[in-house]
Parts: structure tokens; C-alpha cells; sequence
């Protein structure tokens, strides 16, 4: 009798935040480059409080999308050494188990960043959201998973190719068009809080590329595994 | 099949050259842009000729990941008849239930729903026919390549159009700025195809081709509601077009069609060469004499 | 006593391949092996660097495909289908550095449905490491890793071992032990495969040598007279 999907998924995921909880070293540098990001964007934006929220909403995501792709290219840093995917491929528990554990630990990881970057945006920036500031939280759940799924996908897909780490930002950055233009535009209204505009369009966009490009990941990653 | 290529294009040429002709001289002086305008003429037929491509690949990227297995295959080429004969029955209960018809957008009409869906799946199995499992591959990579050269001649020829009509190099232009994306996806499928060192390469472009397909109707819808918060100027103006200038327009369509096709055809043939001198040299390097034990 | 080619005439061979071919592009790693193996016995593999020992092995794991060629697994076409009834392992050990032996085993045990703590323990014990040992497996001498490593493959209980060079850089000692632990193993009914370059440790204890040169089998011996002629 095979373990369900959830079963091996959650332990998959447990498996890699006890190991980052250990030796803490991707999280540490990451946390770094991500304050780093939001200084040099405060260095060459300086606006005026009422410029800023106009364009954070675009330096926010933008400066998100580069410090998720640090994190997304040590996805399978530890799988690779010792070629330990092999084993996992050997094994009978299915590729898409492997894929949500990896997902999802990205998730978690990219939106620790999140977290620790606002604060420092709200800072530089001055910002304070004249709109309905709630609203920021379904954009940014949907937004970095939006980045995160496709991101450990073709993470995975990089992996059979030279160039590694430049592969992954390179097959990336055009997919994820769509959806980046739904958080810049999104966090922008609701930053800006004008009263005839609503974010409402751009989230309910964000979740149908959400629910598109999952399942996309879900029935092509089987396939980019098995991969020689 | 070598004989009717020079042949062919030598009748591509004349009829460029008298595409070209029309455009230049045939056709109507557009009223507010003058001559500039001529280079709608250039301009949309390579846009619609690349889309046409990259819609081949994506047909193509689907087949080489489905007719791995027959069981997907069949379940594929199920799916496709769902969808003709789906648009169908839709254009048909749309016809006949008067709310439903008035509801429809002004320029869409009955007849473009009811024959989506078949020509789709035309395309698609006249595809399958046509083109063997390694064919597809070859069929996709050449579409692939030619698509990102007309893409390219798209995206150059609508700043030069737009910087002296209306003073702009660019805009964020619903139809120019999905092209972009599209010609960003199509470059990284080149070059995914040519970093790749796995011997699964076609299995994960094609993967990445049916990404990249998913992703356009999101950009294109992306950018509309963009366009409806932040109005932009509009490139190319939309609207009708005088009929003179249509059939202008459809003639140089049909030239680049044919040019188009002999160039696929052209590099078509090259990769199946490619691949057939390397499946030689697989099999020579096979039948190497090994040295005997001693 | 018994001729190991009267053997493939009795039961089902538990492995058959037919005419495998594996090319990497103009590289031909296997040129046509066709072969069958029985079960319960133990298998060397032996030959040169680039003999195609290890690709045989990995087409076997369901880690490679065939170019062209069939191969038949425990009544199977695809070891994939079957993958619960056999164990890999490799040169690279396949594990997470950092974690212990027992962290390990117990992932790895889940990924094939086993909740049991105890017995991720009673293997690491059957071979011969400390299983409260809290070191983390990067650590551990090479000695040590190949048998942890080993360890892993013998979680689902596999009945087809696919070991692939697993004494290298190990000390004499541990590896006689491997080898004993090996024919115990296959005197309970496993058969294993081992890919080796020093035939040496298995000489008495494997019960047929399978030679590979230049992607083919070349010889099949009982005993390791053919490397003194070769």
C-alpha cells in the first residue's frame, strides 16, 4: 500500500525545514541579499511620499521576484549532492508529492523574505496604504505562489541544462508576465486607494494563473523528473 | 520534392515582389498617416504569420508529449473532436437563443465560433498525419525559429511605425506588448533547446512551449485590463478598414505565407538531415568492431 | 556443482534482457546485451572503466532508458512498475548529508509507505553501524557511508539487489563483512548484482561473473580464472 500524496508531501517538507532549521545558512545569506535589494532600490528611487505609492507597487514585486530567484535556485541544492534525487526516483512515491514538498517549502521560504523586507520598504518608502490594506494578503499569497510554483518547476527543468542558475531566471521571467503585471497593479490600487478603482479584477487574475499553472506544474513534472 | 523547391521560390519571389507592389503603390494613401501607414502592410501580415507558427509549435509541442503513449494519444485525439464539435453545438444554441446572441461582442460573429473549434482540430490532425513522433519535434523546433524571426520583424516594425505617426517608439499596446511575451517565451524555448545536454530535450521544450501557450491568453487579458485603467495610445489603429486596402492586406499575408512555408520547409528538411547523419554515426559508432579479449 | 548455463533452462529467469542498446549521442555505452539472470544468486559485474557495468545497472534501476532493446523484470517491461521489489545504490551514497542514520532511513522508509521506526533501526544494526549514532551520515568514514548507503537499499525489503561499486574506498574489513552480509542475503532468497572492480572480495561467494567489455558481455564464469587469460 503506497502512502497518499499529503502523506509524503508533508513529510518531504518537514524533512527540508528541519534541515534548513540546522544549518540555517541559506536562510541567513538570503535575509541579507534581500535587505541589500530593498537598500540599493531605495538609493535609486528616492520619491516623494506621494510618488512612492504610485511606483512601489512595482519595486516591491520586482525586488521580491529577484530575491525569490536566490532562493529558488538552491531548490535542489541538497538533492543534487550525492545525486540523492535518484533514490527519490527509484522509489514508488510519486513525483508530484516531491514537487508540492518542494513548492511549497519555497513558499514558506520566499514569503519569510517578504516579511522581512516590507518593514524595511514601509520605511524607506514612507508607505501606508490608503486603500484596503487586507487586500495586500490575497495578493501576496497568490502573487508568490504565482512566482514559487513555476519557479521550482523550471528550477527542475534547469537542472538537465549547462548555465544552471541563469537558466532558471531566463524560462521564468516571461511566464510569470502576467502575473507580476496583476501584483504591481494590484498592490499599486491598493496602495494609491483610489476609491473608483478596485484590486478585485487583478486577484481574481492572479488566482486563475494560480490555478492554470499549477496544474500545469502538477501534470508536467513527472516528466521533467524522469528526465535523464 | 527538390525540383519543385527552386520552382517555388521563384513563384514566391514574383508574388512578394507583387505583394510588395501593391503595398507600395496599389494600395490607398491612408487619410490622417500617409504613406507611413505602408508599413501595415509588413507589419501585420508578419505578426499573423508568426502567431501562426508559434500556434503550430504548441500543436506540435502537445503531440510530441501525448503521442508518447498511445493511451494519452487516443485520449488527446478524443479531446480534439470534443472541441469542434463543442464550438459547433455552442455557435449553434448561440444562434438560436435570441439573449445569448445579443450578448455577443460587437466584431465576434456566429460563424468564427462554429469554425474555431474544427480548424483547430484540422490543424491538429492533418499534423499527425503528416508528421511521424521525431517529425513533430522537427516541425516544432522549425516553427519555433522562423516564428521568433517574424516575431521579430513585428516588434521592429512597430516602433518604426509608431515614432513618426504618433512620436512614440513604444507603447504597452495590448497587441504589441503580448507579442513581446510571446517572443520573450519563444527565445527562452531556443534557448532551453540549445543549453539542454539531456537526451529528453524535446520532452521538456515541449513542455515549455505548452507553458508558454497557457501563459498567452493570461498576458493578453493581463494587458486589456491594464489598458482599461491606464489608457494608452493604440497602435495600428482598430476599427474597420477599407475594403481596397483589405485585399492589400490579405494578398501580402498570402506572400509571406508562402515565403514562410518554404523557409520552414527549408530548415524542416535541414534538422531531418541533421538527424538522420547523427543516427548514422549513433549506428556506426554501434557497429564498431570491438577489440577482442586477450 | 550445478553449470550455470543448465540453470537457464529451469525456472523463469527472474531478470531477461534482450538485445539492450544504450547511445549517447555517437557514444555507445551498451552494444546489444542480451542476457538472463536467475534468482537467489549473486552476480558479479565486472570490467574496464566504460564497459557499460554502471548503465546496465541504472537501466535495470529504471534510472535510464534503453535506446533500443527490451528488458523483462520480475514479469515486468518497466522497473518502474516494479520498483518496490528491488533496492539501488550507488557510488554517491543517495543520502542527505545532514542528517543522522536514522533521520535517513526513516525519510527514505517513508517514501515507500513504511511507518516502522523499528525496523529502519534493525537495518542499520544488520549492517553493522550504530543506529543511535546521532552523527550526521557526512561525517562517517567512506566504510561507514557505503553501508549506511546500503542500509537504504534494504529498507523495502527488496527481493533484487542493484549495488553498483559498493566497496570502493572501503577498508578490507567492512568490506569482507559487506560480502558475508551479502551471502546471507542471497542464501535467504535475494538475488543481487554487484558492479565491482575488485572481483577479488567476491571470489567464493558470487556464484556466476558476468564479464562486460566495450557495452557487451564477453564471458560468463563461476569462478574469476578468466581475468588471468584476459
Amino acid at each position: 500500500m503506497s502512502a497518499p500524496v499529503s502523506g509524503i508531501t508533508l513529510v518531504t517538507l518537514a524533512k527540508d525545514i528541519r534541515l534548513e532549521w540546522r544549518s540555517k545558512d541559506a536562510i541567513n545569506s538570503m535575509l541579507f541579499f534581500a535587505l541589500l535589494v530593498v537598500v540599493v532600490f531605495s538609493f535609486s528611487f528616492d520619491p516623494l511620499a506621494e510618488e512612492s505609492r504610485q511606483i512601489a507597487g512595482g519595486l516591491v514585486w520586482v525586488s521580491f521576484l529577484f530575491a525569490a530567484i536566490v532562493a529558488l535556485n538552491q531548490t535542489w541544492a541538497r538533492e543534487l549532492r550525492n545525486q540523492v534525487l535518484d533514490a527519490y526516483r527509484v522509489s514508488p512515491a510519486p513525483a508530484n508529492s516531491l514537487f508540492l514538498a518542494k513548492a511549497l517549502g519555497n513558499f514558506i521560504f520566499v514569503l519569510i523574505l517578504e516579511a522581512a523586507m516590507t518593514p524595511l520598504f514601509v520605511v524607506f518608502y514612507k508607505l501606508r496604504a490608503l486603500g484596503p490594506a487586507w487586500q495586500l494578503l490575497p495578493v501576496a499569497i497568490l502573487g508568490t505562489w504565482a512566482i514559487v510554483v513555476n519557479g521550482t518547476f523550471f528550477a527542475a527543468m534547469s537542472l538537465r541544462t549547462r548555465s544552471r542558475e541563469i537558466m532558471l531566471p531566463l524560462l521564468l521571467f516571461p511566464i510569470t508576465i502576467p502575473a507580476l503585471i496583476s501584483m504591481v497593479e494590484a498592490t499599486t490600487i491598493i496602495l494609491v486607494g483610489d476609491p473608483a478603482t478596485s484590486a478585485k479584477f487583478w486577484i481574481v487574475l492572479l488566482a486563475t494563473y494560480d490555478v492554470v499553472f499549477t496544474t500545469g506544474c502538477l501534470a508536467l513534472f513527472e516528466t521533467v523528473l524522469h528526465a535523464e | 520534392m527538390k525540383k519543385a523547391f527552386p520552382i517555388l521560390a521563384l513563384l514566391t519571389a514574383v508574388f512578394l515582389s507583387y505583394a510588395l507592389y501593391l503595398a507600395l503603390e496599389v494600395a490607398p494613401r491612408e487619410q490622417t498617416m500617409g504613406d507611413v501607414q505602408r508599413i501595415f502592410y509588413y507589419h501585420v501580415p508578419s505578426a499573423w504569420t508568426a502567431f501562426l507558427l508559434f500556434f503550430i509549435n504548441f500543436l506540435a509541442s502537445i503531440q510530441y508529449l501525448v503521442r508518447r503513449t498511445p493511451s494519452t494519444d487516443k485520449v488527446a485525439n478524443w479531446l480534439l473532436i470534443t472541441v469542434a464539435v463543442l464550438s459547433c453545438v455552442a455557435a449553434a444554441i448561440i444562434g438560436m437563443v435570441p439573449s445569448l446572441k445579443s450578448a455577443l461582442p460587437a466584431d465576434v460573429r456566429l460563424s468564427s465560433i462554429a469554425t474555431t473549434g474544427p480548424i483547430i482540430a484540422g490543424l491538429y490532425f492533418l499534423v499527425r498525419k503528416l508528421f511521424s513522433l521525431e517529425g513533430v519535434d522537427a516541425l516544432a523546433i522549425t516553427t519555433a525559429e522562423v516564428g521568433v524571426a517574424f516575431c521579430t520583424v513585428v516588434l521592429v516594425t512597430g516602433p518604426l511605425w509608431a515614432r513618426p505617426v504618433w512620436g512614440i517608439w513604444w507603447t504597452w499596446d495590448i497587441r504589441l506588448t503580448s507579442t513581446l511575451v510571446l517572443w520573450l517565451i519563444y527565445v527562452s524555448y531556443l534557448v532551453l533547446r540549445r543549453f539542454s545536454s539531456s537526451g529528453q530535450t524535446p520532452v521538456l521544450a515541449a513542455a515549455l512551449a505548452v507553458f508558454g501557450a497557457l501563459d498567452v491568453p493570461l498576458v493578453y487579458f493581463s494587458i486589456w485590463i491594464f489598458r482599461t485603467q491606464h489608457p494608452q495610445p493604440v497602435i495600428g489603429g482598430g476599427g474597420s478598414i477599407d475594403p481596397r486596402m483589405l485585399h492589400v492586406l490579405l494578398i501580402n499575408w498570402l506572400a509571406f505565407l508562402c515565403f514562410a512555408g518554404l523557409v520552414c520547409w527549408s530548415r524542416y528538411r535541414l534538422e531531418m538531415f541533421k538527424r538522420q547523419v547523427e543516427e548514422t554515426q549513433a549506428l556506426e559508432a554501434l557497429l564498431e568492431p570491438r577489440s577482442v579479449p586477450r | 556443482m550445478s553449470d550455470p548455463k543448465a540453470a537457464d533452462v529451469q525456472p523463469d529467469p527472474i531478470i531477461s534482457v534482450n538485445n539492450l542498446i544504450k547511445q549517447f549521442g555517437r557514444f555507445a555505452a551498451l552494444r546489444g546485451v542480451t542476457a538472463s539472470f536467475q534468482a537467489a544468486r549473486l552476480y558479479g559485474i565486472l570490467g574496464d572503466n566504460g564497459a557499460g557495468k554502471t548503465t546496465l545497472l541504472r537501466m535495470l534501476a529504471g534510472l535510464t532508458t534503453p535506446t533500443r532493446g527490451r528488458i523483462t523484470m520480475l514479469g515486468s517491461s518497466d522497473p518502474r512498475n516494479v520498483c518496490r521489489e528491488f533496492g539501488y545504490m550507488a557510488h554517491p551514497s543517495l543520502l542527505y548529508d545532514e542528517m543522522s542514520a536514522m533521520e535517513n532511513l526513516r525519510y527514505f522508509a517513508r517514501l515507500y509507505g513504511l511507518q516502522d521506526d523499528s525496523r529502519c533501526a534493525q537495518i542499520i544494526a544488520s549492517v553493522g553501524l550504530d543506529p543511535n549514532l546521532q552523527r550526521p551520515v557526512g561525517q562517517y568514514s567512506q566504510g561507514m557511508r557505503q553501508r549506511i548507503s546500503l542500509a537504504r537499499a534494504l529498507l523495502n525489503d527488496p527481493m533484487l539487489l542493484l549495488l553498483d561499486e559498493p566497496f570502493s574506498n572501503v577498508d578490507i574489513r567492512s568490506a569482507r563483512e559487506m560480502v558475508k552480509l551479502l551471502a546471507h542475503m542471497r542464501d535467504s532468497g535475494k538475488t543481487i548484482f554487484v558492479v565491482t572492480h575488485q572481483a577479488s572480495l567476491l571470489e567464493g561467494t558470487a556464484d556466476e561473473f558476468v564479464w562486460m567489455q566495450n557495452g557487451q558481455i564477453i564471458n560468463r564464469t563461476p569462478d574469476l580464472k578468466f581475468m588471468e587469460t584476459a
